[in-house]
C-alpha cells in the first residue's frame, strides 16, 4: 500500500453482496421468544389502569416493575423511562412487552388489553413550550461585546429559519435480543454504541459491569439512529429475558421504528444582525430553538453543537448566541448525522443569503468577506490552528460548476445556489477528555487483531481501520483482523458517532500500530493499548462554554442548481457540485461514498422529506407517507477532495461522515431563492411552501 | 394448503396458509437470510427476488400466488457466472455500505440484465428506482451496474 488514500475493495463487501451477512434478525437463538411492544396512544396522561386477558401459557407481560435497578435510560440527561411508570408523556411511550412464542398469539393479546387513561394536558407545540418556558437546557455565551455593537449599528436587520424533522430510515429496523444466562446477560444487536448500551443495562438491572455483555451485529445503517435508542430497547429484552428465562428477541417493524424512534430536532432560529455605515456585519444575535420532544436524551448535547455551529464559517467580531432545547409531548428527538449543525448552518448560510441579496452582493463575494482565516478567534473563544483551505475549496467548487456565470445569467426558475460549512471532529466540549476512549492490538502470531468498540454500520469503519493498522504495521491487510465489537474482548473506545472513529479512534490506533512494530520481535504475543489524550493546546471551559469546543475542523462548499416547474413548483436539482477539506482521506472510494451519501440525505431533508405532527401524532407513518431520495431523484455528485494534512490525524486525516451532510441544505435552498427571487426560510422546500411564499 | 413450486432451482412442497407472505415463507421455512424485511409494504425492495423471472417484492406476494412458479433469490443467483462479475463490479464501484438493500438491489439488476442486456444509466436508474438504499445516493450502485455490464461486452459475452 503505497498511497494510503488510493481505494482498495472493502474487506466486508463480499459476504453483504452474497447476503450472507447475519444481521440482527437473521440470528435464531435456542428457544428464542418473540416480543411486541404495548404503546401509549395519548400525549400525555395518566395510566388509570391496565386490564391484561388471561395469558395462554408460556406468555408473558414485561413491564416496569419487572425493572430491578433504575427505570431510566442512562445517556445524558436520564429521564427516559425504560417502561413507563404511571404516566405516558408521547404518543408511541413503550409501556409493556408481550413476551411468548408466536409473534400471531402476542399481537392478540397486545389487541385485547385494555389501557384506561386520565388525560393531561400536553403541550404540542415549540411556541406552546417556549409560552410556558419549559425547556430541558438553555445555554448562552457572547464574544466581544453584542449589546454596545447593536447601539452603535447603524441599520438592525431580523430574520427567522425553521427546519423539520427528519428520520433516519436506516435499512435495517432497530433490533434487538436479549438472553440471560448464569447470572449474566448478553445483549446482540444493531447499534453504534456498545458501552452506552452497557452502562444503560448495568443501571436498569442495578447489576456489576461483569455481569453485562454487549455484542453488536452487523448493522444495517444507523446515522445516529441507533446511538442512544438502542439502550432502551436493550433494557427492555434483557429485564424480559430475566423474567422468562428465555432469549427474547425485539425487532421493530417499518411503522414502529418510524413512530417511535428519535428524529432530527426540528428547529425555529431567530437572527439579529447589526450592520454598520458601510453595510458590514458587527454583531449577531443567534437564537436556536430545538424541539426535545417529551424526554431531554442527548437533547443538550446537540444544542450545543448547534451553538457551537451557529456562526458558520465567518468571523463576527461581536456575538451573542443562545438556544434552548424545548419540552413538549411529542416523540423525543435525537442523535443525527450532524447532531445540530445542519440547522445552525441552514440558518447561518441562508441569513448570509438574504444579507447578500438586500445588500446588492454576490453571496460568495459577500461571505468570503467574513470567511475565518487562520488563527482567527471561533464564537467561543478558541483558535482556529490548522490552514483554512477555504479560498482554494471555493475556487475549486466555482470551476467545477461555473458558479459565477451562472449566477449572472440566473433567470425566472432556474437558479444556482451555494453554501460554505465546517464540522468540528470529534466529542463537543469535554467529550473526548470524559470518555478517554482506548484502543488494543493484540498481535498474534503473524496476525494482528484490532480491538475496539467502534462499531461498522456501513460507513467503512472496518476497512478503514484495518487499512490504517496495516499501513502503521507495514503488514498486509489481510493479516489484520476485526470482528464486531464484543465488550468481553474490547476496550471502551467510546461511541461511533460525531466523526470521531478515524480521527480519534484511527489516531490512537495508528500509535499503538507503531508501538507494536517497535515491539515486533519481543515474542509471538503481544499487546499495546493506547488512551486517548487531548493535544495540549486544546483548551475548554464547560461552565462558561469558552476555548476550543473542537479539537479541529474540516470544511467544505456545496453548490447546486435547479429548475423549478413554473406550474407545480416542483424542483428539479440540475446539478450537485462539492468540495472538502477532511485532512487525508484514509480510501477516497470509501469518502466517495460518505459524500454521495450525505449529501443525498442532505438533500431528501431540503426537499421531501415532510413529517409533520399534528395533536402529538406524526402524520407520516410509513415509507409510503415518508419518502426519502430513490435512483429518480437527483443527478450523479460531482466532488472534490482538496488535500491538508492534521498533524494529530492517522495520515493526516480529519473528520468526513457528518460534514457532506451539512452543506446540502442550504445549498438547495439558496438556489431555489435565486430562481424564484423570494426569500426562502424554511426546509423541506416542498412546491406547497414555495406556492404559499409566492402568493406572498 | 400444499404449495408447490420451484425454489432456487429445487421442486419444494409446503403446507401453509394461502395469505402467508413470501418472505415469510423464505426467511421462517427455508432460513434463506439474503431476503430482507425493510418495510413490509414493498416500498423499499429490501425483500425483492425473482417470481418467473420478474423482480417483485417478496412481503407484497401471498403464498397462493406462487403455486406452480419459480423463486429465485440470491442464495441461488450467487452461484452464477453473471452474479460474479456484478459482485466484483459492485466492489469496485463502491456500491455497498451497510449491505442491507444489496441482495435485493442485486436481484432488482439481475431481472434488468434479463429483460435488456445492454441498458443506460438512465434505464439502470429506473429500474432500481422501486430499491431504497439511506447509504450511497446510489450513484456508485448505478456504476457498478454499469462496470458489470462494460465488463461482459469486453469478455465478448452475452449478459
Amino acid at each position: 500500500m503505497k498511497e494510503i488514500s488510493k481505494p482498495i475493495r472493502k474487506v466486508d463487501d463480499q459476504d453483504k453482496i452474497e447476503g450472507k451477512v447475519r444481521y440482527i434478525a437473521d440470528i435464531e437463538f435456542e428457544g428464542m421468544l418473540f416480543a411486541k411492544t404495548l404503546r401509549s396512544g395519548r400525549p400525555r396522561a395518566r395510566i388509570r389502569s391496565i386490564e391484561i386477558p388471561e395469558l395462554p401459557d408460556g406468555y408473558f407481560i414485561v413491564d416496569a416493575n419487572d425493572i430491578p435497578g433504575k427505570n431510566r435510560v442512562k445517556m445524558v440527561i436520564n429521564d427516559h423511562p425504560f417502561f413507563a411508570e404511571g404516566e405516558v408523556n408521547y404518543i408511541g411511550e413503550p409501556i409493556l412487552l408481550v413476551v411468548g412464542p408466536k409473534k400471531e398469539t402476542i399481537f392478540e393479546i397486545i389487541e385485547k388489553i385494555k389501557i384506561r387513561y386520565e388525560d393531561l394536558n400536553p403541550i404540542l407545540t415549540m411556541e406552546d413550550a417556549e409560552r410556558k418556558g419549559k425547556t430541558f437546557i438553555d445555554y448562552e455565551f457572547t464574544k466581544g461585546d453584542p449589546d454596545k455593537a447593536f447601539e452603535m449599528a447603524e441599520k438592525v436587520i431580523e430574520d427567522e429559519f425553521r427546519t423539520g424533522y427528519q428520520e433516519h430510515i436506516y435499512l435495517e429496523p432497530q433490533g434487538v435480543v436479549g438472553i440471560c444466562e448464569d447470572g449474566k446477560v448478553t445483549i446482540y444487536g444493531a447499534m453504534q454504541c456498545p458501552y452506552y448500551v452497557k452502562g444503560a443495562v448495568m443501571e436498569g438491572l442495578g447489576w456489576d459491569e461483569d455481569r453485562v455483555r454487549v455484542v453488536q451485529t452487523t448493522t444495517g445503517g444507523a446515522f445516529g439512529g441507533k446511538e442512544e435508542y438502542p439502550s432502551i430497547i436493550a433494557g427492555q429484552v434483557v429485564v424480559a429475558a430475566l423474567k422468562t428465562g428465555r432469549p427474547v428477541q425485539l425487532i421493530f417493524d417499518r411503522d414502529e421504528d418510524i413512530m417511535v424512534t428519535t428524529k432530527r430536532h426540528p428547529s425555529v432560529t431567530e437572527y439579529r444582525v447589526g450592520l454598520d455605515g458601510n453595510g458590514r456585519i458587527t454583531v449577531l444575535d443567534i437564537n436556536i430553538k430545538l424541539d426535545g420532544g417529551a424526554y431531554g436524551g442527548l437533547s443538550g448535547v446537540v444544542l450545543q453543537r448547534a451553538l457551537f455551529t451557529a456562526t458558520g464559517v465567518y468571523n463576527i467580531p461581536n456575538l451573542r448566541v443562545r438556544g434552548s432545547v424545548l419540552k413538549t409531548n411529542k416523540v423525543p428527538s435525537g442523535a443525527f448525522r450532524g447532531f445540530g449543525a445542519p440547522q445552525a448552518i441552514f440558518g447561518i448560510e441562508m441569513l448570509m443569503h438574504h444579507l447578500a441579496e438586500k445588500l446588492g452582493r454576490v453571496p460568495l463575494d459577500f461571505k468570503m468577506d467574513y470567511a475565518l482565516k487562520t488563527k482567527d478567534t471561533t464564537s467561543t473563544g478558541g483558535i482556529i490552528r490548522g490552514e483554512v483551505k477555504l479560498p482554494e475549496i471555493i475556487k475549486e467548487v466555482e470551476k467545477m460548476s461555473d458558479y459565477r456565470r451562472k449566477h449572472k445569467e440566473s433567470r425566472k426558475f432556474r437558479g444556482i445556489g451555494l453554501s460554505l460549512f465546517l464540522h468540528g471532529c470529534g466529542f463537543t466540549g469535554k467529550g473526548e477528555e470524559s470518555i478517554k476512549g482506548k484502543v488494543t492490538l493484540r498481535k498474534k502470531g503473524k496476525d494482528v487483531e484490532i480491538l475496539t468498540s467502534s462499531v461498522e454500520m456501513g460507513q467503512g469503519a472496518t476497512t478503514t481501520l484495518r487499512k490504517i493498522v496495516s499501513k502503521s504495521l507495514s503488514i498486509p491487510i489481510t493479516q489484520v483482523l476485526y470482528d464486531n465489537p464484543d465488550t468481553e474482548r474490547v476496550p471502551d473506545s467510546g461511541p461511533t458517532v460525531a466523526s470521531r472513529t478515524v480521527m480519534i479512534v484511527g489516531g490512537l490506533l495508528d500509535s499503538a500500530a507503531k508501538e507494536l512494530r517497535e515491539r515486533w520481535d519481543e515474542g509471538d504475543e503481544i499487546e499495546v493499548s493506547k488512551i486517548y489524550k487531548h493535544p495540549g493546546y486544546i483548551k475548554w471551559d464547560d461552565k462558561l462554554l469558552k476555548g476550543d469546543a473542537y479539537p479541529e475542523y474540516s470544511w467544505g462548499a456545496n453548490v447546486v442548481e435547479v429548475e423549478i416547474d413554473p406550474i407545480t413548483y416542483e424542483i428539479e436539482v440540475l446539478g450537485i457540485w462539492a468540495v472538502y477539506d477532511i485532512g487525508v482521506a484514509i480510501d477516497e472510494r470509501i469518502i466517495q461514498g460518505q459524500i454521495e451519501g450525505g449529501i443525498t440525505q442532505g438533500l431528501g431533508y431540503a426537499t421531501i422529506e415532510v413529517m409533520d405532527s399534528v395533536d402529538g401524532e406524526l402524520v407520516q407513518r410509513t415509507l409510503t407517507d415518508y419518502k426519502i431520495p430513490t435512483s429518480m431523484d437527483f443527478p450523479k455528485i460531482e466532488s472534490k477532495l482538496v488535500r491538508n494534512p492534521y498533524k494529530y490525524g492517522p495520515y493526516g486525516a480529519k473528520c468526513a461522515g457528518e460534514l457532506p451532510f451539512v452543506g446540502a441544505a442550504p445549498a438547495l435552498a439558496s438556489a431555489v431563492e435565486n430562481a424564484l427571487s423570494v426569500p426562502i426560510n424554511r426546509i423541506p422546500v416542498t412546491p406547497e411552501y414555495l406556492l404559499e411564499v409566492l402568493s406572498g | 394448503m400444499r404449495i408447490e413450486f420451484t425454489l432456487n432451482s429445487e421442486s419444494v412442497s409446503i403446507d401453509t396458509e394461502p395469505q402467508r407472505r413470501l418472505l415469510d415463507i423464505l426467511r421462517e421455512d427455508f432460513r434463506l437470510i439474503s431476503v430482507k424485511e425493510g418495510c413490509g409494504e414493498g416500498e423499499c425492495g429490501a425483500c425483492i427476488i425473482l417470481l418467473d423471472g420478474k423482480a417483485v417484492n417478496s412481503c407484497l406476494i401471498p403464498a397462493g400466488r406462487i403455486k406452480g412458479s419459480e423463486v429465485i433469490t440470491l442464495e441461488g443467483y450467487r452461484e452464477t457466472e453473471r452474479f460474479r462479475i456484478l459482485m466484483e463490479s459492485f466492489e469496485d464501484a463502491g456500491a455497498v455500505q451497510c449491505g442491507f438493500c444489496t441482495p435485493g438491489i442485486i436481484m432488482t439488476v439481475e431481472s434488468l440484465l434479463r429483460e435488456n442486456s445492454n441498458p443506460t444509466e438512465e434505464e439502470i436508474k429506473k429500474a432500481l428506482s422501486g430499491n431504497l438504499c439511506r447509504c450511497t445516493g446510489y450513484s456508485m450502485i448505478v456504476d457498478g451496474v454499469v462496470r458489470a455490464v462494460k465488463k461482459v461486452k469486453n469478455d465478448g459475452k452475452s449478459i
